[in-house]
């Protein structure tokens, strides 16, 4: 079935897709309707879930870690200051090995008060324990929500999951989005089974004192192996899910024309369609540019990116965030992949902070900037923010 | 031969980590006792986060979460929900927190929870500070009293303010059932749990619960201050069922506060104008529970 949906409604019906029997939300622009969408679907009858309508997103989680450790599949949404909120339970639902699964609309963090675009609001929840995917377009969204509960779910695994899409450029853009059939999701999914749960038939405690000898360091690095697992398993769950539903993605970076290509843009979310069309633009000019879109943040494409940087001369790495020190996340991330692999030259480019447009015009500057470094083999600058005010060079 | 007045199951082993003379693993293993096997805890960093052991060590026959300190209330509504929409409608949910997870850092979530209208119990075991963290001042340290953050000095800097009332707090969200209850009158405690489990929506108790380590009195004296506590009006035990109040002990002829104040080293520092002070306080509350007995029961 073929609907025109928003990025919000449609990650709305990746949850009813994926029945969690317990939702617990919070309002919060610009994700807040995702959660008025799985209101009415509940309300209608389309949905048979608990609906906890919490008192802040702190809850919302605390409320869904609760719940998924009873034995039921749960799910919430939220952005920014509400992620934010959640900082601390959000390592609880990691520690707790519960795979919870998320929609994040990324909001740019206050002060000044902005509601539009942003990655820090994810970026800085980078190291808690998450499955994190950046989406491209509402379809994706959709599809991945559902994919997420099933690799989460595994029992090797039992990992929380954030579902990840750029405000309004997809939260409120509608588009053609074919939603998966319900008896296909149900028989991919399989019913929720939980690895363990509070049940008094077989008390057990979760979550219990442990001291310096005892198991502390252990689960956390259980929990390393498991995300090396994920790594594994979401190749074969693209793969099943692309073979069901008649999808086409790559597991954690989408590459687009990066065969032979000087220079390679890697990116997150909604930059990537517009690099997309740039890069097809430039191509037939004769510049020989592809881009990278990074899905999986977290595992992060280590392999993978190390592969890019065997086929092109230059990596340009283009944030929507930053942090404050040696560069933008994904940046750091990229380098760090790549660090005694190869010595082609890797420059950041930080743009698009609060919101700020980011055009096919800027985009074809820093293509243009990239394929000069990559003649020279070194960067001028290994950090460059892209589109200040009164900067002439890149409108 | 006499008939049993408090059951005797035990779902609380022996060998926990608590203190000598700990009132809040009394009231536990009443709690416990009341509810039954069916139960499901949910406690959040307090004295008893500590108290069932070290992992995997456990001293309690139920299933437990623990969890962050702000939480409970929210806790226990997932909980409540997962187990309803899974058919197991009988087992009960029980948030079991401190003072300071209740009456500070948790009260939000307490109160969305109790608003919502969850079939959960809360039970506030009050032992009046932070004690897990080494006795520090909570909003429900009562008057006068020294703790680590109100540690007097020159300046006399005790806890001046009255302890926050939480059980009135929560009497304001009109929920079904409210009360206070203390270690030294299980069959009052327990008949509280009981009547509280045969209704429906959330349930709250706070129950007064003794620490000679940071009240400063000898472990074997936790009965009787507890029993004190009450005799003195400091603490009254009462029930609020769906609106009406009743004072469920009522001493005839009330000991002086200076009684309780005196056994507990927290309060060796008031003068005699302070202790009369905290009297005149003790008596306007018990006044005023007073007349809210009388107004609630009226039609």
């Amino acid at each position: 079935m073929k609907m025109i949906l928003t990025g919000n409604e449609s990650a709305a019906w990746g949850a009813r897709l994926s029945r969690p029997k317990v939702v617990a939300a919070y309002p919060i622009t610009p994700q807040t309707s995702i959660i008025e969408t799985i209101a009415s679907f509940i309300a209608n009858g389309e949905m048979d879930a608990r609906y906890i309508r919490v008192e802040s997103e702190h809850s919302a989680m605390a409320a869904c870690i609760a719940a998924q450790n009873t034995g039921v599949r749960t799910f919430t949404a939220t952005s920014a200051h509400g992620l934010a909120l959640m900082h601390e339970m959000l390592i609880w639902a990691s520690g707790a090995r519960l795979p919870i699964v998320m929609s994040v609309v990324n909001r740019a963090m206050a002060p000044p008060w902005s509601v539009w675009t942003d990655q820090l609001d994810t970026m800085a929840q980078r190291d808690t324990g998450w499955i994190q995917i950046y989406t491209e377009n509402n379809q994706e969204v959709i599809d991945s929500i559902i994919m997420s509960y099933k690799i989460g779910e595994k029992h090797n695994i039992l990992l929380p999951s954030m579902v990840i899409e750029d405000a309004f450029i997809l939260s409120h853009t509608s588009e053609g989005v074919d939603i998966p059939e319900q008896e296909k999701v149900d028989e991919f999914l399989g019913e929720y089974d939980p690895a363990f749960k509070l049940d008094p038939d077989e008390p057990a405690g979760f979550g219990s004192l442990i001291m310096p000898e005892g198991p502390y360091m252990e689960f956390r690095y259980k929990m390393a192996l498991a995300m090396e697992d994920a790594r594994k398993e979401t190749g074969e769950v693209v793969k099943e899910f692309n073979e069901i539903f008649g999808r086409n993605y790559s597991p954690f970076v989408e590459e687009y024309r990066t065969e032979d290509a000087d220079a390679v843009m890697v990116v997150l979310g909604t930059i990537g369609s517009t690099a997309k069309d740039v890069v097809d633009n430039m191509r037939g000019e004769g510049y020989k540019v592809g881009v990278a879109r990074v899905r999986y943040f977290r595992p992060f494409p280590v392999e993978e990116i190390r592969n890019i940087a065997r086929k092109t001369n230059m990596l340009g790495v283009a944030d929507r965030s930053y942090s404050f020190g040696p560069g933008a996340n994904l940046y750091a991330e990229t380098k760090s992949s790549l660090y005694g692999f190869t010595d082609i030259p890797v420059k950041n480019y930080v743009m698009g902070l609060g919101g700020r447009d980011i055009t096919p015009k800027i985009l074809e500057k820093v293509f243009k900037d990239m394929l000069l470094i990559s003649k020279k083999g070194v960067v001028d600058k290994e950090v460059e923010w892209v589109g200040l005010q009164g900067d002439e060079r890149w409108s | 031969m006499h008939r049993l007045t408090i059951p005797e199951e035990e779902y609380m082993l022996s060998g926990h980590t608590a203190c000598l003379g700990c009132g809040a693993t009394i009231a536990m293993r009443y709690v416990l006792k009341a509810l039954g096997k069916r139960t499901i805890l949910s406690i959040p960093a307090c004295c008893w986060a500590v108290i069932p052991g070290v992992y995997p060590h456990r001293n309690l026959e139920v299933p437990l979460l623990y969890t962050a300190f702000e939480v409970t209330g929210a806790a226990i509504s997932g909980i409540r929900e997962a187990l309803d929409v899974m058919g197991k409608e009988d087992v009960n949910v029980v948030g079991f927190a401190g003072d300071g997870g209740t009456a500070d850092i948790g009260l939000q979530a307490l109160s969305a929870a109790a608003e919502r209208g969850h079939n959960v119990f809360y039970i506030m075991y009050d032992n009046e500070a932070y004690m897990n963290t080494g006795i520090q001042r909570s909003g429900s340290t009562p008057m006068g009293a020294w703790t680590t953050t109100t540690p007097g000095g020159k300046k006399r800097m005790y806890k001046w303010e009255p302890k926050k009332s939480v059980a009135e707090i929560m009497v304001a969200h009109n929920i079904p059932y409210v009360a206070t209850a203390t270690i030294a009158y299980p069959e009052d405690m327990i008949s509280k749990l009981r009547r509280a489990k045969e209704m429906k929506g959330p349930k709250f108790i706070q129950i007064l619960s003794p620490c000679p380590t940071g009240w400063r009195y000898p472990p074997d004296k936790t009965v009787e201050v507890s029993r004190l506590a009450v005799q003195t009006n400091v603490f009254p035990l009462y029930e609020v069922v769906n609106g009406k109040y009743r004072i469920t002990i009522k001493p005839k002829n009330p000991k002086p506060v200076k009684d309780y104040l005196m056994m507990q080293g927290r309060f060796r520092h008031l003068t005699e104008e302070e202790i009369a002070r905290i009297q005149k306080h003790i008596d306007e509350n018990w006044k005023a529970l007073l007349k809210k007995e009388r107004c609630s029961q009226e039609d």
